[in-house]
């Protein structure tokens, strides 16, 4: 038995429209894709669709009280609410740059600072 | 009062003003770049999603990343840069004569410059402005203002949300709020398509399970001290509401995103000719204004899509300024007027003189596929497979082109 899914593509701005033919839990061909990595999205999507996480972990004695961090790579997307409940319960202490590693391992990628925060000078008296 | 004297004075320290200083410093300009908030970057600075740099950088990087790759180039070139500092007014006293007044934390500032660059951005469509009636409780924030509560100061705006306006800022707000557990009851849009790109349709709405209301405004906002709900009604063609249909969403926040319009009233009060198309200043291909050596470039001139096209704008308003303060006592171009046609919402820049090639901005007012966007003097035309609002077209017209017309206009047109 195939059947056909259909899947807007995510990977750059220009959306293209992916049908994806399946027999089983195999996809056979996909239709649409206006570059490679279209065709590989549509494959990963619906075998396991996976999501790149951005948020925020708080901050102590920063110039700033939040940096913004992101996965390095996709993550499963049923795991997206484990990790972000993970990463609310991080206090970092400033001050954190770019690239910094946050967390070393979650779900296959590594979380790591997008943003600079520097340290508060602390207040006079 | 503190006095300084520069060669030129770059207004607002996000993507084209980072980008215009840094220029203007590698060119050999004595520059000064100001800056109203506590921190340089401008937007991108508060943004956590990718996106950024793409063409600039070859690299698809966060808000965060890509501006601080821009402030440390400019830091680099030896920009000299103030925060905190907020431009009041500016005088102009003559073409080489500007005086810069700003308040700032070491006092109040009386600054002397030959040339400004403007690139202060564009401000939020607020409540007021999409006609957005009802009570006036507390919970009603811009989608800017809750995207900086979020994710620079870390606060979360509300746990019910309605968002009214389905551009890209719109969606990627719902997303992150959603990230954050919030309960986004719907995304509202009163146009008959998503303003923003379908990619966040799919991944910030559909993802999350957001709805989305197409032909649909928030009619009225209720609540005594923090919002309580929010009536959302069908409109017609018209885009006014019809009758068919009205709902209320219990909801303790409403946020706004209808949308940016060039922040140019400073612009305006030394006489600065606007276009009501962009709702920025009208320019000519050195991005000059009306008002000769007082130059814009990034979301001040015309709001952009793409943050690389803000560099671009910033880096060519630098390397213009130099041009015309060496030059700026020969006779003026004779300008040919840039006229907008069929299915053409805005360009820039409004004049061209025909010596020179020029890179064009423009956005279409409706979708179309299939079309071709022509210069009508000169026969022109480049084929589109499709054409949206929410795409901005960048098109570089070659100077022999430009120069076919002449009659002293050049009218862009989509054609079917």
């Amino acid at each position: 038995m195939s059947r056909i899914v259909e899947y807007t593509c995510i990977i750059c701005p220009s959306g293209c429209l992916l049908r994806v033919e399946a027999e089983e839990n195999r996809v056979v061909k996909v239709e649409g894709a206006g570059c490679p990595r279209g065709v590989e999205y549509a494959k990963q999507e619906f075998s396991d669709p996976m999501r790149i996480v951005f948020t925020v972990v708080r901050v102590r004695n920063g110039e700033l009280p939040t940096v913004s961090v992101k996965t390095t790579r996709p993550i499963p997307k049923n795991k997206v609410f484990n990790l972000m409940k993970m990463l609310a319960s991080i206090e970092l202490e400033a001050p954190v740059e770019i690239g910094e590693i946050i967390v070393g391992d979650a779900y296959g990628a590594e979380v790591v600072a997008t943003r600079r925060v520097g340290r508060r000078e602390p207040v006079a008296g | 009062m503190i006095e300084q004297k520069y060669d030129v004075i770059i207004i607002g320290g996000g993507p084209a003003g980072l980008s215009a200083a840094a220029k203007a410093v590698e060119n050999g300009l004595k520059t000064l770049l100001l800056e109203n908030r506590e921190m340089l970057g401008g937007i991108p600075f508060q943004c956590v999603h990718t996106g950024f740099g793409i063409h600039c950088f070859k690299e698809d990087l966060t808000g965060g990343e890509f501006i601080a790759r821009l402030i440390d180039r400019a830091v680099e070139k030896g920009v000299e840069t103030m925060v905190k500092t907020h431009v009041l007014k500016i005088q102009v006293y003559s073409a080489l004569e500007k005086t810069v007044y700003a308040a700032s934390p070491k006092g109040f500032l009386k600054i002397q410059a030959k040339a400004i660059i403007y690139a202060a951005g564009a401000r939020e469509r607020h409540q007021y402005e999409i006609g957005l009636a009802g009570d006036r409780p507390d919970g009603v924030y811009t989608a800017g203002e809750a995207q900086a509560l979020m994710d620079v100061y870390g606060v979360l705006p509300g746990k019910k949300i309605v968002i009214i306006g389905s551009g890209d800022v719109g969606l990627i707000m719902a997303r992150r709020l959603a990230m954050e557990r919030a309960e986004v009851k719907a995304v509202i849009e009163v146009l008959p398509y998503p303003g923003g790109l379908t990619r966040n349709i799919v991944q910030c709405l559909n993802d999350f399970n957001i709805p989305l209301y197409l032909s649909h405004m928030v009619r009225e906002v209720k609540g005594s001290e923090r919002v309580e709900k929010v009536i959302v009604t069908r409109v017609g063609e018209d885009m006014k509401p019809d009758g068919s249909f009205e709902f209320e969403l219990e909801c303790d926040t409403v946020i706004v995103s209808a949308g940016l319009k060039p922040d140019v009233d400073i612009l305006e009060k030394i006489g600065v000719e606007t276009d009501p198309a962009t709702g920025g200043p009208v320019v000519n291909e050195f991005y000059e204004t009306s008002v000769p050596l007082v130059f814009t470039a990034g979301n001040a001139l015309v709001v952009n899509d793409l943050v690389d096209y803000d560099v671009e704008q910033g880096e060519a308003a630098a390397t213009h300024a130099l041009k015309l303060l060496g030059d700026y006592l020969s006779p003026r171009l004779e300008w040919r007027r840039v006229e907008r046609g069929r299915n053409i919402r805005l360009i820039v820049p409004q004049l061209v003189s025909g010596s020179k090639d020029v890179v064009f901005y423009s956005r279409v007012q409706y979708p179309e596929d299939n079309v071709r966007l022509t210069i009508r003097e000169t026969g022109f035309e480049k084929r589109f497979f499709k054409v949206k609002p929410a795409e901005m077209i960048r098109i570089m017209i070659p100077a022999e082109e430009l120069a076919k017309a002449r009659r002293g206009k050049i009218t862009f047109e989509v054609v079917r």
